[in-house]
């Protein structure tokens, strides 16, 4: 193994994953004994984390290309082993922390990093002296963690930690306006959703655990050294990988809101414009893109896996186009206009069971793609003066021209398609009424139920029986209304 | 002289006795919480001195210093790999909550009970004795019915429930063959073991003492009562050696659908003391199914679950209380506004409830994954059962802080940000958590001794009736 392998291996790598952790450690540990640093003292320890962990991940694209080298895992040993009872024998359970480096983990972290040190730096000023701009940060540097963790993952349990705290910073971060109840509601939303879909990737991880005695990726999609990704070949049978695939299809479905659960996405935009411009925009949008990107390996063994993956994208796509159309707020627009884009990169990926070729293209997609739409998000606080500007120069109100749609559709189809699109595909009233609000009310039975019964065997009301007779609201039945 | 000589765990059982009565004659309630923080800390030392000696190779006292009297000639109270760092995460929680009790709850909660019931439950957790065990576990039931009636209030649901346990815990463990051998229980053994188990642990649908008991109790004995799991202790000592397959099946059965029952029902609860009851229903349900599935890897996730869930439900529970002292009975119908007030609060509510759900970095993480991968094995309905209720409880502590964090700011007059003692209290418990949640090794290889030592003495008594105990046992499970 060449020298520069090595150094890869045992010096840089380590400093990718060390400096945003390092950060995290700082800015938590200091708000948790209340003691946070000044917004100066943040700022810069973001831009160090940040420029550490950059010229790390560049180093280590720099040497690999030098080398040639296309996949160098950098092995931190397991977190936690068991042995056999009794000791001695061979590990039986074991959580190992690997990373990768390769030509899917390197893009995109390298991504992560400058498209969260350009947010770091954009926040600095556009959350100056905000009450919330410590809780930002500290959220901010969890998603980091997340998302560099998630990205060079080598092992699904590494994967699984970064998916969790990716998703957890995001709720958060949508209720950081917190003195109103919509963003809390929408951030709880938020996290329902991605509540199913970690529950998703963790029975995966479990699963693939047992299918291959370990939860390497090297081990269940045969990506190492000889064979990079995405030449990888799993000894899976068709059967494991569709049903492994479609855990991890409902996984990727949650983080990057492919219908049905699509409806969070615009809710999310209650955040500050850069949370949803690096979270909901650029990065996280595109972990469930990303995750089947990394386990593409299984598409190929399960063609109806790729067919369901194309379908998911494709139709993604089309009702994200549907949709983005009738919005009247630029961010809601932007987040819709974001989805198409993700359910075109998902089709992608799907395709590539086929062309591995496809492979490549939804990862340069993806680059692209994040890279634009930061932009978009982070000028989009200003884009009224900009239109003021245009047509100040022009002299004139911008020209609004109308859509091919409306030469082609007859009337009575165009207003069913914009019934569609202004309530979002009824995905939300759907899961509202036909899973959430069942599931709600029943529980909320057995409550009043239970209530009663130790009403009944108290022989006297209990303190909290009083205390909801004193309050009779009516009782919200979707979980966002849920006071 | 040996520093582990002294007979320190019996010691950390008989100190808070001796406060218990000492206190008890205290009027003063600053008076009376100053000594019953020092008769609990010195409790807590002890506790901690036992353990370090277990774990230094001094499992037992030396001879002559022993101050009860030995069972069947071996001591009444000894730790073993299971009990030795329960024991002084119990006398830590005891410590904790005497020391984060607001003075204007100080007349409410009774130092002299705290300290009695301290006594009994450390009694438990060091007891390995069947016999002794069932009579510790019947006299625990006592204080928490002197609390309620002290009170004023309806000891009827109480008393029903922990009746039933009294009666039919003696009554199983008296028909129990305990020889060794034996692959079946009788009925009359069988069944009632497992029903006072289940009773104790508050599984479905012999559960609803313990929301009672969560709004009628001060919450810190309800939290004392309850967060060690006894009720698993008790299932660990006396139904996992000796019971049948289908005994396990049986309590794995209740305990899954509790463990999913309780999770669904703590996302609507309306009150936060209810809310807690169920949070922490469902958990100990989750410890009780991996303790069904009797294999070496879902008994140890369960075992450091259990470990997790005490410290995590135990701050979550201690934040609930310093909220509780701050703004009376928590409701959760509407939007509180108390993020701005007390921020640390908040941050603890997040990082212990967090915690308890398993999230990266926490103590629970690696444990969840264990009890997954363990219920997996098993069977994939047990482990997607298992995810389901890790999902829910994960939506209900995130709806919980959100209805009590956020929302238009409380506006108050006084600083209701969190005391020095509460401070300190809460993020002790988070520096164990986030310090177990990172460096998990050794709390795991401790609850995988612990879980093949069990596995083990289940084996010579249940599975091969000709089989002697292993050797090479601890010498507490021989």
């Amino acid at each position: 193994m060449p020298d520069a392998v090595l150094f890869v291996k045992h010096v840089i790598g380590p400093v990718v994953v060390v400096a945003p952790l390092l950060l995290l450690a700082l800015l938590g540990l200091t708000s948790l004994f209340g003691r946070p640093l000044s917004e100066r003292a943040t700022s810069r320890a973001c831009q160090a984390a940040i420029a550490a962990g950059l010229a790390a991940a560049v180093a280590v694209l720099v040497l690999m290309l030098a080398t040639g080298e296309r996949h160098v895992p950098v092995d931190f040993g397991n977190w936690v082993s068991i042995e056999h009872q009794h000791g001695g024998g061979p590990a039986h359970y074991h959580f190992a922390v690997k990373f990768v480096f390769d030509r899917l983990s390197v893009p995109f972290v390298i991504l992560t990093f400058i498209l969260c040190g350009t947010i770091a730096a954009f926040t600095t000023k556009y959350l100056h002296r905000e009450p919330g701009y410590n809780r930002f940060f500290v959220l901010y540097a969890l998603f980091l963690v997340g998302m560099v963790t998630a990205a060079l993952a080598g092992t699904i349990e590494t994967l699984f930690t970064g998916w969790e705290m990716v998703g957890l910073s995001s709720a958060l971060l949508v209720a950081f306006f917190q003195e109103r109840p919509a963003p809390a509601r929408n951030g709880l939303r938020v996290w329902v959703v991605y509540r199913v879909s970690d529950a998703a990737l963790l029975v995966a991880a479990v699963v693939m655990h047992h299918l291959t005695g370990e939860g390497d990726f090297a081990a269940l999609l045969g990506v190492d050294r000889a064979h990079p990704w995405p030449e990888g070949h799993t000894t899976v049978s068709t059967g494991q990988a569709f049903g492994v695939g479609l855990l991890l299809l409902v996984a990727a479905a949650g983080k990057s809101a492919l219908v049905p659960f699509s409806g969070w996405l615009p809710r999310a935009m209650e955040g500050p414009t850069p949370s949803s411009a690096v979270f909901y925009g650029a990065l996280s949008v595109h972990l469930g893109a990303y995750l089947l990107l990394r386990v593409s390996p299984l598409l190929v063994v399960s063609p109806w896996l790729g067919v369901a993956v194309v379908a998911l994208g494709l139709s993604t796509a089309l009702f994200a186009y549907l949709a983005g159309s009738v919005q009247t707020d630029i961010k809601s627009a932007l987040s819709f206009a974001s989805l198409a884009q993700v359910g075109v990169i998902v089709a992608e990926v799907g395709a590539g069971c086929w062309y591995e070729f496809f492979w490549y293209v939804a990862l340069v997609h993806l680059l692209g793609h994040a890279s634009l739409r930061t932009l978009q998000f982070v000028r989009a606080p200003s884009l009224l003066q900009d239109y003021r500007t245009l047509e100040n120069a022009i002299g004139a109100r911008l020209p609004r021209t109308p859509g091919p749609w409306a030469r082609l559709a007859p009337p009575g189809v165009r207003a069913w398609f914009y019934r569609l699109a202004v309530e979002r595909g009824y995905f939300d009233a759907l899961l509202a009424e036909y899973v959430v609000g069942p599931f709600l009310d029943l529980f909320r039975r057995f409550d009043r139920l239970e209530r009663r019964w130790t009403d009944f065997l108290a022989g006297q009301d209990t303190p909290a029986a009083d205390a909801a007779k004193a309050r009779p609201h009516a009782r919200p039945r979707r979980i966002e209304e849920l006071p | 002289m040996n520093p582990f000589s002294p007979p320190w765990l019996e010691l950390a059982v008989l100190v808070p006795l001796l406060g218990a009565a000492c206190v008890g004659w205290m009027r003063q309630p600053l008076v009376a919480f100053r000594w019953g923080l020092a008769f609990t800390g010195t409790s807590l030392a002890c506790a901690l001195v036992a353990c370090l000696g277990y774990f230094a190779g001094h499992g037992a006292a030396a001879p002559g210093w022993g101050l009860l009297p030995p069972a069947h000639g071996r001591p009444a109270l000894a730790l073993d790999e299971l009990s030795a760092p329960l024991l002084p995460v119990v006398a830590l929680l005891h410590f904790l909550t005497a020391l984060a009790t607001a003075r204007t709850k100080m007349r409410r909660f009774s130092f002299a009970w705290s300290l009695a019931s301290e006594s009994i439950r450390l009694a438990v957790f060091g007891c390995r004795e069947p016999w002794l065990l069932v009579g510790f576990l019947i006299v625990g039931t006592v204080p928490p019915l002197v609390e309620l009636v002290n009170r004023g209030r309806s000891v009827r649901v109480y008393a029903l429930h922990m009746g039933l346990f009294v009666v039919l815990l003696p009554l199983g463990w008296a028909f129990v063959d305990t020889d060794g051998g034996h692959q079946d229980q009788t009925a009359w053994a069988s069944l009632p073991l497992l029903a006072a188990v289940l009773i104790r642990s508050g599984a479905f649908p012999l559960h609803c003492w313990l929301t009672d008991w969560f709004e009628n109790a001060s919450f810190g004995n309800a939290l004392l009562f309850v967060t060690p799991l006894t009720g698993v202790y008790a299932a660990v000592r006396l139904v996992l050696p000796v019971a049948p397959d289908w005994v396990l099946q049986g309590l794995g059965l209740f305990s899954l659908f509790t463990a999913v029952y309780a999770a669904g029902m703590a996302l609507v609860q309306t009150e936060g003391r209810r809310f807690f009851a169920y949070l922490f229903l469902s958990h100990s349900s989750v410890v009780l199914v991996g303790l069904e599935m009797h294999t070496s890897i879902s008994l140890t996730g369960a075992l450091c679950l259990w470990f997790s869930v005490v410290l995590s439900l135990g701050g979550f529970g201690l934040t609930l209380r310093a909220l509780e002292a701050r703004f009376g009975r928590l409701s959760l119908v509407g939007y509180r506004g108390l993020y701005e007030h007390s921020p640390a609060l908040a941050v603890c509510f997040l990082v212990t409830g967090l915690a308890s759900v398993g999230f990266p970095g926490t103590l629970g993480y690696v444990a969840t994954e264990l009890l997954v991968d363990g219920c997996v094995e098993a069977g994939p309905h047990v482990g997607a059962a298992v995810v389901l209720a890790a999902a829910l409880n994960g939506i209900a502590v995130l709806r919980a802080y959100f209805l009590l964090f956020t929302g238009t700011r409380h506006v108050s007059t006084v600083s209701l940000n969190m005391g020095l003692r509460e401070r300190i209290a809460v993020l002790t418990l988070t520096a164990l958590i986030l310090g177990g949640g990172l460096v998990p090794q050794p709390n795991v290889t401790s609850r995988s001794l612990a879980a093949d030592a069990v596995l083990r003495d289940r084996k010579a008594r249940v599975s091969e009736p000709d089989a002697e105990p292993d050797d090479d046992l601890p010498p507490a499970v021989k």
